[in-house]
């Protein structure tokens, strides 16, 4: 109790200098500051084409796909990245193929293959004797981050920057229009698996900040939340971001202060800057619109 | 005829959808290069299918569709080909603007980045001029009226500058004068040398503005000239069941008053 007073930094300018501060002394709280805020940006800028396009089940499925990739990685010594990153896109590409071979919804084939390799990767965890945490796999540690994690942490998330800022505008008419991409004679089946790929490199990245379980909030959340706000997709990324960067330096700080889950603390931040702005956005938000339809009752 | 204008050859199309739905069954025909062609049928009778396999997005079972020659896909690379969605495909909710819609018709002539040139700028600029919508170029798409979100599109095809243009039901939900100035710009489009290619089922409309006239259902059942084709025996055998009475202004108005 005394604890959560103290933490609170409302009292005074000088508290709230010492509640920024003080965790900087310890080196683990830098890197887990600074890495949180990089995944937040790479996250928050796959969010914006996620939320336009659609895909959020797809996010949940890709980063529970993932879990049996991390495992075999360790257990053969190799980056935990890249068993996450094949593990992930192999999800969706056995999504897409049972898709086109079979009369299910898309939502079905999703929810059977990615517990399906969910579990999988639980009985694999359970059974091959590593030194992989669990715990740690599914809730995220970045507090406790090693440095090869964040190279892997680095190196996914750079490469998902470069491609998406390369692609961004054939990529944003892919999730618009499709069928224009095809007709002005564009690629469009690439541009598909552009995405996909683009979105398991992210849940590679968010890994170790959010965990396999909170991940898809970070890859939704910060694009519904600036969706609600703007009608301007460059508009629309850069409040991504902001608000997306803001929960997850603010939420590694007050895990610290407040001895919680790191990735817990960074998704209610989200949440809560998301429900604000479902309630005030002046446009999209819901007090906006009961304004602006009494108008013509007025009148 | 001018030497680029190109014709739509579709040879013996049958289309089943995962369903087993059969939509098209052995549909061929011709859509002569530079006219405006009205493709007709009832609801459920294959049109949108019939266009989407033109357009390369449905591939068919049997057949193929080629354009005076070269694949539908080469055409597409060639920016030959563009296509005017119906309204109920496009999420009007998308954040791009008027402007960003139209400058999509350009991103085949750009490079991989797709930084729009000098050139691209003022395509956009006078296909928005052209179809009336300037004033409108910053508006969120959602933010336009039925007519308006029409020639939004029908500017992204000028500003592609294809040869071939297909419209997928452009008259729906807009209103007379819209009609009259979309059918306006489509004719000034085909003296230009575009081959157009209209769906519609507003029957009224065919006969003042479609050079040719296809009829569908499930299969081409007639195609020529419209005064040719678009005949009470063709069309009640093109609607079936349907009461002849119920299509009244088809025939008062066979004159052309659009021109």
């Amino acid at each position: 109790m005394n604890d959560l007073f103290l933490s609170c930094p409302l009292f005074g300018l000088m508290p709230v200098w010492q509640w920024l501060i003080e965790p900087l002394q310890a080196g683990f709280m830098v890197k887990a500051i600074w890495v949180s805020a990089f995944v937040g940006v790479v996250c928050a800028v796959l969010s914006c084409y996620i939320t336009l396009k659609g895909w959020s089940l797809m996010g949940d499925a890709v980063s529970h796909a993932v879990v049996p990739g991390v495992v075999v990685a360790y257990a053969l010594g190799l980056p935990f990245a890249l068993g996450a990153f094949v593990f992930g896109f192999g999800a969706t590409v056995i999504i897409g193929y049972v898709k086109s071979q079979t009369r299910l919804k898309e939502d079905a084939i999703i929810g059977v293959i990615f517990t399906g390799f969910f579990a999988f990767g639980l009985v694999l965890a359970t059974k091959i004797p590593s030194n992989v945490d669990l715990f740690h796999i599914l809730f995220g540690n970045v507090l406790g981050i090693s440095q090869s994690d964040i190279i892997q942490t680095l190196i996914a998330g750079s490469a998902t920057l470069a491609i998406i800022l390369f692609r961004r505008k054939d990529l944003l008419l892919f999730c618009f229009d499709p069928n224009h991409a095809k007709a002005i004679g564009l690629n469009t089946q690439l541009m598909y698996y552009t995405l996909l790929s683009v979105l398991a490199l992210t849940i590679v990245t968010a890994l170790q900040t959010a965990g396999i379980v909170l991940v898809v909030a970070m890859l939704v959340t910060p694009g519904s939340t600036a969706y609600l706000l703007t009608d301007r997709f460059d508009h629309m990324l850069m409040i991504s971001v902001a608000t997306s960067v803001i929960s997850c330096v603010l939420g590694t700080y007050f895990s610290y202060h407040l001895d919680v889950s790191t990735g817990g603390s960074i998704v209610v931040l989200m949440t809560i800057i998301f429900a604000l702005a479902m309630v005030f956005a002046p446009k999209y938000g819901i007090l906006g619109q009961k304004l602006t339809r009494q108008i013509p009752l007025e009148q | 005829m001018r030497s680029d204008t190109f014709g739509i050859t579709v040879e013996n199309i049958s289309v089943t959808y995962s369903n087993a739905h059969l939509a098209l069954y052995n549909a061929s025909c011709y859509v002569q290069p530079g006219t405006i062609t009205g493709l007709v049928g009832p609801n459920g009778g294959g049109k949108s299918t019939l266009f989407k396999t033109i357009m390369g997005f449905v591939n068919p079972n049997h057949g193929r569709v080629h354009i005076d020659g070269l694949s539908v896909k080469m055409a597409q690379k060639r920016q030959l080909m563009s296509y005017v969605p119906q309204s109920d495909d496009v999420d009007w909710n998308f954040p791009v603007s008027v402007a960003d819609v139209v400058m999509m018709g350009r991103y085949g002539y750009m490079n991989m980045l797709r930084i729009p040139g000098r050139e691209d700028r003022r395509q956009v600029a006078e296909s928005l001029e052209r179809v009336g919508m300037a004033d409108f170029r910053q508006r969120q798409i959602g933010e336009l009226s039925g007519g308006q979100k029409k020639r939004a599109f029908l500017a992204r095809a000028m500003a592609q500058n294809s040869r071939v243009i297909l419209l997928d039901e452009p008259f729906t939900g807009v209103d007379v004068k819209t009609e009259k100035r979309i059918v306006n710009l489509l004719l000034q489009l085909r003296d230009e040398g575009h081959t157009i290619l209209v769906s519609t089922h507003d029957l009224a409309s065919i006969s003042t503005f479609c050079d040719r006239t296809i009829l569908l259902n499930r299969t081409v059942l007639a195609e020529g000239t419209t005064a040719d084709t678009f005949t009470e025996d063709n069309l009640s055998m093109t609607f079936g069941g349907l009461p002849l009475s119920s299509l009244p202004q088809v025939f008062s108005n066979p004159q052309r008053h659009y021109e």
